[in-house]
């Protein structure tokens, strides 16, 4: 009742304390939904419907988010690749909710006149109604379009693959990489999610050996011959959503990128080189502030590779 | 404000500093701006700098939408269109100082003021402020900066090609510095059209 409650510990947001562990902003979180009095708990999630920034704020002042993170905290990251037996290369990926699937399938093109020695690598997301309610079916949309030009910008800018390596025969044949991103589920950062996806499923993807059989000219695929792509870097994505143009949170959810002032994107590779800066409008961002997106970058980049790595090892048996 | 204007209250065009030869350091071209040349919208500019597409229309767009007051005129929309005349380099930049001396003509309440700054960085690591074509063209990277004019604060960045974090900061610093020259010429500007009418 409401007496055991008031002779216990005051709210958590009521004061200031010295940063409690993440394990214990777990458990009052938990307390407070389990032990809170019914009248506490509708508040409290009327506070949430009708003033959703507002009960925000009550957790961003204690350093924390309505689902446990931390400011600094990324969701938990999953994939799956090579299980689409049909693609070339596929990859799945889960960021807490949101799910993106990366689909590779290679085809023969010419290549283009101004570079007769490279192939091409065309990028795609799809954002389809079934992901999340504010998308329609139809033409893609603005977000959708945007998210497809940042993947071909961060292809183009990392030279993740060398166009020279796609090119079978100068003048004559080359492979054309279809990159199909396909969100299943949209919960927030899906920059983030569709270049993960695209790595992993490039890392995964398998070319058959194509030689020109030199008296008909044509091709000749044997399919039983493939080989890995050569993946020279490992651009990885790191989104903030800025809040009330000052806190910077990192991986914001669907509900979260709503209610953000801005958002921010920077997508490193391993040597610590930029990519892309992708901040599109927005509150302003003081140089420091860039600083220490960075440095989250950097460590994110390393959790990720991490992660990579774990999953190309478990596959290579195969 | 579709009230009818003066003939000879139209046009005012005024012309920009800089104009000498270009070194390394914090030099922009020569710049001109025009405002209200036309009349049937409610403010007009053409932003003359030097001699897309639906991610560049987005990057305005959010620009514009977070130094714009949008809650001072509920239930309104406000369109900016954006005529690209002759593009010789740097063009998201000009098209970023065209949108806010338009949206300053229409007096369209903001909470500051914004400008756009290129910067491309060679393959030797050299720095140039506001790049012409060729120069886009030949650089290792091109990035984009829209700051504001209160804190110089960064409002919208795009950039291409590779770079590491202190090359950024560095072209961050040039940006600002060079936003200066910005500011003072929109100001100026005004100024002198304002004191004529």
């Amino acid at each position: 009742m409401l007496s055991n409650w008031s002779s216990r510990e005051p709210f958590p947001w009521g004061e200031a304390r010295p940063g409690p562990s993440l394990r214990q902003r777990r458990e009052r979180t938990q307390e407070l939904w389990n032990n809170a009095p019914h009248l506490i708990l509708t508040q409290f999630l009327a506070i949430r419907t009708v003033e959703p920034l507002e009960y925000y704020r009550r957790f961003l002042k204690e350093n924390c988010r309505p689902d446990g993170r931390e400011l600094g905290e990324f969701r938990t990251t999953t994939v799956n690749i090579g299980s689409i037996s049909t693609a070339d290369g596929s990859a799945l990926v889960k960021l807490g909710n949101t799910t993106v699937i990366c689909g590779i399938k290679a085809e023969f093109a010419a290549p283009p006149t101004d570079a007769p020695d490279k192939g091409y690598v065309v990028p795609n997301v799809d954002l389809p109604p079934l992901c999340s309610s504010r998308f329609r079916s139809g033409p893609p949309g603005e977000e959708a379009q945007v998210a497809s030009q940042f993947i071909a910008d961060v292809i183009e800018n990392s030279q993740i693959i060398q166009k020279e390596d796609l090119c079978i025969s100068p003048g004559k044949l080359s492979w054309v990489l279809y990159c199909d991103i396909i969100c299943l589920d949209y919960d927030g950062n899906i920059l983030d999610a569709c270049t993960f996806a695209l790595l992993a499923a490039l890392k995964n993807a398998q070319l058959p050996e194509v030689t020109i059989n030199e008296e008909t000219g044509l091709a000749e695929v044997n399919l039983k011959k493939k080989s890995y792509l050569n993946i020279r870097t490992h651009p990885v994505a790191t989104s903030f959503a800025v809040f009330d143009d000052t806190l910077l949170i990192v991986d914001p959810t669907g509900e979260e990128e709503h209610l953000a002032t801005g958002t921010l994107t920077v997508v490193m590779d391993e040597e610590g080189k930029l990519c892309c800066l992708h901040k599109p409008g927005g509150s302003g961002l003081t140089g420091a502030k860039l600083q220490d997106c960075m440095s989250r970058a950097v460590t994110r980049h390393k959790e990720v590779k991490k992660l990579m790595d774990e999953v190309i090892k478990s596959m290579k048996p195969k | 404000m579709e009230g009818a204007l003066p003939a000879d209250a139209k046009t005012c065009a005024e012309s920009g500093t800089e104009s000498g030869p270009r070194g390394p350091g914090c030099s922009l071209r020569h710049f001109a701006c025009e405002q209200n040349l036309l009349s049937r919208p409610d403010g007009s500019a053409s932003f003359l700098q030097g001699v897309a597409e639906k991610s560049r229309e987005r990057l305005i767009r959010n620009t514009c939408e977070a130094v714009v007051l949008g809650t001072l005129h509920p239930r309104t929309s406000i369109t900016v269109v954006l005529q690209v005349v002759s593009d010789a380099g740097s063009l998201l930049a000009c098209c970023l100082n065209a949108a806010c001396m338009a949206l300053v003509d229409a007096g369209v309440p903001m909470r500051a003021l914004f400008c756009g700054v290129t910067c491309a960085l060679n393959s030797d690591g050299t720095l140039v402020l506001d790049p012409t074509a060729k120069q886009e063209k030949e650089a290792r990277a091109v990035l984009t900066f829209a700051l504001d004019s209160v804190e110089r604060k960064l409002l919208m960045s795009t950039t291409k090609g590779l770079y590491s974090a202190a090359e950024l900061q560095q072209c961050l610093a040039a940006a600002q510095a060079a936003s200066q020259h910005v500011f003072r010429f929109y100001r100026e500007s005004l100024q002198r059209r304002y004191s004529k009418s």
